[in-house]
């Protein structure tokens, strides 16, 4: 049945078999941990504080703007709200959320590893990290930033009068914990695998998570330099984004961008590879075309670094680079709708059951085929110059953070909870925490893209009230998507001491991770290092034979 | 319906109607295959249902064809877009030769408009019905954005160089205007109304109300007082400017350009980066001697010293 | 591999050997591979500056070689870019040495060989050029003053002031580099010194030396672009 050639230990309660979570006690134990999974647990309690802070944001945004003239704030607070809010969710919680806490703790155990290649880096990484969120909350409770988190100058260089260079400082330094990440996971994967692992035998997640780290390695060091640069212009009043001073606004755009779209990809391609995962567990069977998911990861990611002109159309570029932009912009979307496609067809002939996580797998797909499908809305030149700039493009990039990255990072923790935890959550209050989400998700952000080709723009504090049956409606999606974010907040932890422990293998799945190593893992992970012998996703051979659930 | 609860903002430019085309199209495409992949899901979903805790499905194979085909067709319905889109991006950015010229200055927070006959108007820009009109803006402080949805029109403000848009109203009526590129505290606030007004409800307005000098007569005016008229002149150290807007002219460091706007803007600030061929760099730079306002109004000034040969497509 | 053939491997393992690798082999690949990863970080760190920098240059060449020409001192860039090379060469030489077996205390001495050299770059840099900048009132941001000369730049003057930013944020970021290595070889000279090192074991000398070679080739390319643009000579 399994692939390696071990007889594991018959289910017995983790407490009393060593694992990873007791092995050591105290908290020097996990301050100082080199254990990739010790980690990423370190990262997921750190995000979802961050979480927090963002989506306090959203919801005092969203509560603000039920009335045309404002409900709750000065626009002052509004736009400093928005402001934390896009910065918070942006770098410090969907940047690191499924690489930082879903590839540190699975990547070693489905390539077959013990660790990641460098994991005093890894730790490293995770101070750096919270080094960058301190800074970050310095500068949110020493006044705020309202620049937007783009950051656009010579605003944010001579005329905000804001917490900007804490900020900048604080994403610079939580950029380098990405770089780091991203380094491990390529290295792990180039040089850790498993005798028999072969590139085209790797789980799909572990593709999507090597095209991340691409994107991490490259991308990043590019906001650093372009932050950076707008403190020193800050503190030290030179011009070089001011065109008061010689500057040109326009080159920190193009700077910015350059990494903040393929930043986007960094956001969305784990949690592709995590529906990947989810679709194939659930459905019990191998992905529909397994290279060509493979090679749209790696597609994706090149291409991503060669878009970002398609957020400055409006800008008084060029109309040959405004057409340059706009065809690859059209490029890049062939291969994830490749994905959407190939996912689908996986789940025909399958054996699919209803758990959560394939709940939020599947509204991933239907939520992340509107997202996308609305971005050439935005790549068309002559519809962007409209809805550049409005709500549309607000409604169209949620449809994609939240509709997809974060269902599938939610997907994914109640995926692998029971091999973190050694627990099972309860079932019913996950598939109605799902169900809520996908509601008020959708109740919130459907009516933006009416909003905006109405003609709203983003970023406003007041609005014509004309548009305010559609703000209500987005502001009452927003407090079911509240209610659907608490659910699993609450019962995640709780099940944490009281859950069921988990059997072995929960849901039947294939893979290293569920089936040659102990669930939770010992802190080598394995007990017998595995040899692998066959494809990604194989469950045709199960067929008649035993296997334990 | 659409009265009751509108979904699309009124449209009232010639190539609103081509944009809201070109959007129902992208508009039934997204609801087609939204449709299409929610339903084969919730059709799978129910027809393979797991049946048993062990329940292993049959294999499938994954036809070359397959894949080819919905990796094909939806690159020739992207292709197509790209082509329709683009073809009206294109058409769209070129003012017709007929357009009039109207002046934006966008400043923190509101938006600042000269007519060339004279008035101005804060937050508010009356224009005729049926007439193409160019719109050259710029900024006083940071990047405005120039939005107009009922003509479908948008285009940013930028600091220190001009940018431009065009535009043709064709329904006489009141419509919004708004800033859309964020630009501090009191952004929202930064928003207005274009009044399309009939020909002769519109040179009424031009006539009526308080009566400031045309921009090219400001600009005159401005020419002397400044001294420029000193040098620019037949023989004088400064090349006479009569009929030079919209030519291509030769540079001393071997570069040709279009003398446009932003040339003129250019010149008046850096006037060593513009030195002609046969004249010395003796031109002082008045960086920080004019708002943007005079600047505009010394640039009209310029154009209307001779014939132009087009106008700057910007 | 069963639990009993790998305890008994483990003692057999060579010193520095990390157990999440089963190889040191695979320890010494991963940690070539994961110091050329970072490397490529570093380039399109620079690189982004660099580009900063191409843009402006483009858009005001005669004020950026005016402040290379009146401001920078080929003769100090010249130096420290000679020191650099020799530097390159003396690190390289110590990894030879530990490579090839020789005694720790000729390793020893080509690190701190190394070490000296880069000392004397950032001695050259601190004492001869951006103090003599600081006093000089050339450093934006510190009293930066203009100088007559540079009035026939008319408007562009103030781009003489965007040029010495460049060179400051550039030169400042290596010189911020060369600390960092020098730091990286005062912790190898310890190692050294402490019989880490054999043939079958100098890879911590390996990818610290691809980090001092990219720092040194950084240089490089900012020699010329800082140093050599303005025509000094008469042609």
């Amino acid at each position: 049945m399994s692939t390696a050639t071990l007889d594991l230990p018959p289910a017995v309660p983790a407490e009393s078999r060593v694992t990873y979570l007791n092995a050591t006690y105290g908290i020097k134990s996990w301050l100082l941990t080199k254990d990739h999974k010790r980690i990423g647990l370190l990262y997921l309690a750190t995000i979802t504080i961050m979480f927090m802070f963002g989506g306090l944001a959203a919801f005092f945004m969203r509560l603000h703007l039920i009335e045309p003239q404002g409900a709750l704030v000065e626009p002052e607070t509004y736009n400093k709200l928005f402001t934390i809010h896009g910065i918070i969710m942006v770098f410090f919680f969907l940047v690191p959320s499924i690489p930082a806490t879903l590839g540190n703790f699975c990547i070693p155990l489905m390539i077959g590893a013990r660790d990641v290649a460098f994991p005093k880096l890894n730790l490293l990484s995770w101070y750096v990290f919270v080094t960058g969120c301190l800074l970050a909350l310095v500068a949110i409770f020493s006044g705020g930033v309202d620049t937007g988190w783009t950051f656009y100058t010579p605003y944010s260089s001579t005329y905000s009068h804001t917490a900007v260079t804490w900020m900048a400082m604080g994403i610079f330094i939580a950029g380098f914990s990405s770089i780091l990440t991203g380094l491990n996971f390529v290295v792990t994967i180039h040089k850790m695998r498993a005798p028999g692992m072969t590139w085209f035998r790797l789980p799909l997640f572990i593709w999507a998570m090597y095209a991340t780290s691409i994107i991490f390695i490259l991308g990043t060091p590019v906001i650093a330099i372009t932050l950076f640069l707008l403190a020193l212009e800050r503190t030290l009043h030179v011009g070089i984004f001011d065109p008061a001073l010689g500057g040109d606004p326009l080159l920190f755009q193009h700077m910015f961008w350059f990494y903040s779209h393929p930043a986007v990809y960094i956001m969305i391609l784990p949690g592709m590879g995590v529906v990947s995962e989810l679709i194939t567990a659930f459905s019990r069977k191998k992905i529909f075309g397994y290279s060509f998911v493979a090679f749209s990861s790696i597609a994706i990611a090149v291409i991503s670094f060669i878009v970002w002109g398609h957020h400055m159309f409006v800008t008084g570029q060029s109309i040959y680079a405004g057409l340059i932009f706009s065809v690859l912009s059209f490029l890049v979307a062939i291969p994830s709708a490749v994905k959407v496609f190939n996912w689908t067809a996986t789940l025909y002939k399958g054996s699919i059951s209803y758990d959560a996580p394939m709940l939020y797998a599947l509204g991933f797909i239907g939520l992340f085929t509107m997202g996308g499908l609305t971005g050439l809305f935005l790549a068309s030149l002559a519809t962007d110059v409209h809805l550049n700039g409005t709500y549309f493009v607000v409604a169209h990039f949620h449809y994609i953070m939240v509709g997809g990255a974060v269902m599938a990072y939610l997907g994914g923790i109640h995926f692998w909870w029971p091999k973190i935890t050694g627990r099972m959550y309860p079932d019913l209050w996950a598939r109605i925490a799902a169900a809520l989400i996908f509601l008020g998700f959708n109740l919130t952000f459907f009516p933006q893209f009416v909003m905006g080709y109405m003609g709203m723009p983003r970023r406003y504090a007041v609005y014509p009230a004309e548009f305010q049956v559609l703000n209500v409606l987005s502001s009452a999606g927003a407090s079911i998507l509240a209610v659907g974010y608490a659910i699993p907040l609450i019962y995640l932890f709780w099940s944490m001491r009281y859950g069921p422990i988990a059997p072995q293998n929960p849901w039947g799945a294939k893979g290293l991770e569920w089936e040659a190593a102990p669930t939770p893992p010992p802190t080598e992970n394995f007990d017998v290092m595995p040899v692998v012998t066959e494809d990604a996703y194989n469950y045709q051979p199960l067929k008649g034979a035993h296997h334990s659930v | 319906m659409a009265a009751i609860f509108p979904i699309q903002p009124p449209a009232a430019s010639t190539i609103a109607g081509g944009v809201d085309q070109l959007y129902y199209f992208l508009t039934g495409i997204t609801l087609f295959f939204t449709v299409l992949i929610f339903s084969i899901i919730f059709y799978f979903m129910i027809k393979y249902r797991r049946r048993s805790p062990d329940e292993i499905p049959p294999e499938t194979h994954a036809p070359l064809a397959l894949e080819l085909a919905w990796t094909l067709i939806p690159s020739a319905i992207c292709v197509v877009i790209f082509f329709w889109a683009s073809y009206l991006y294109v058409r769209n950015s070129r003012p017709p030769a007929s357009s009039t010229e109207i002046f934006v200055i966008g400043k923190q927070w509101m938006w600042h408009i000269q007519h060339p006959e004279g008035p101005r108007e804060i937050n508010e820009l009356h224009v005729p019905v049926n007439q193409p009109i160019q719109v050259t803006m710029t900024s006083q402080d940071v990047i405005h954005g120039f939005y107009i949805p009922a003509f479908r029109i948008k285009k940013d403000v930028l600091p220190g160089r001009y940018t431009s848009i065009w535009f043709e109203a064709d329904k006489v009526g009141t419509y919004h205007l708004y800033c859309t590129e964020y630009c501090g505290t009191n952004h929202s606030h930064m928003i207005g109304w274009v009044y399309v007004m009939s020909q002769s409800d519109y040179a009424a307005w031009l006539a009526g109300g308080e009566q400031n000098e045309s921009m090219s007569k400001a600009g005159e005016h401005l020419f002397s007082v400044l001294g420029c008229s000193g040098c620019h002149v037949a023989g004088g150290d400064g090349p006479p400017l009569a009929g030079m807007y919209g030519q291509s002219q030769k540079f001393a460091d071997g570069s040709t350009h279009v003398v446009d706007d932003t040339l003129i803007r250019q010149a008046i600030i850096q006037p060593d980066s513009v030195q002609l061929p046969n004249y010395k760099n003796v031109m002082p730079t008045f960086k920080g001697q004019l708002d943007e306002e005079q600047m505009l109004q010394l640039i009209a000034y310029v154009k209307s010293l001779g014939p132009e040969e087009r106008k700057n497509g910007q | 591999m069963s639990d009993a053939a790998l305890s008994h491997e483990a003692h057999a393992h060579p010193p520095g050997f990390a157990h999440q690798f089963e190889t040191i082999e695979q320890q010494r690949e991963a940690g070539q591979l994961g110091m050329w990863l970072f490397l490529m970080t570093e380039i399109l760190f620079f690189g982004g500056m660099f580009t900063a920098y191409t843009v402006y240059r483009s858009l005001h060449l005669p004020a950026f070689e005016a402040g290379s020409r009146d401001i920078l001192e080929v003769q100090f860039g010249a130096t420290n870019t000679a020191v650099l090379i020799c530097s390159s060469l003396t690190m390289a030489m110590a990894i030879h040495s530990a490579h090839t077996g020789k005694k720790k205390g000729v390793t020893m001495m080509w690190l701190i060989l190394t070490m000296i050299l880069g000392l004397t770059f950032l001695g050259i840099k601190l004492r001869f050029e951006w103090y003599e900048d600081y006093i000089h009132h050339v450093v934006p941001g510190f009293g930066f003053q203009y100088r007559p000369e540079w009035a026939s730049l008319g408007s562009q003057m103030g781009q003489v002031q965007m040029f010495m930013c460049f060179y400051f944020f550039m030169t400042g970021l290596h010189a911020l580099h060369m600390v960092v290595g020098i730091g990286i070889l005062t912790v190898l000279l310890i190692m050294t010194a402490r019989n880490k090192f054999s043939p079958d074991y100098v890879a911590p000398l390996e990818i610290s030396g691809l980090y001092w070679h990219f720092v040194d080739i950084v240089w490089i390319f900012l020699f010329p672009l800082l140093y050599l643009i303005g025509g000094r000579y008469p042609h």
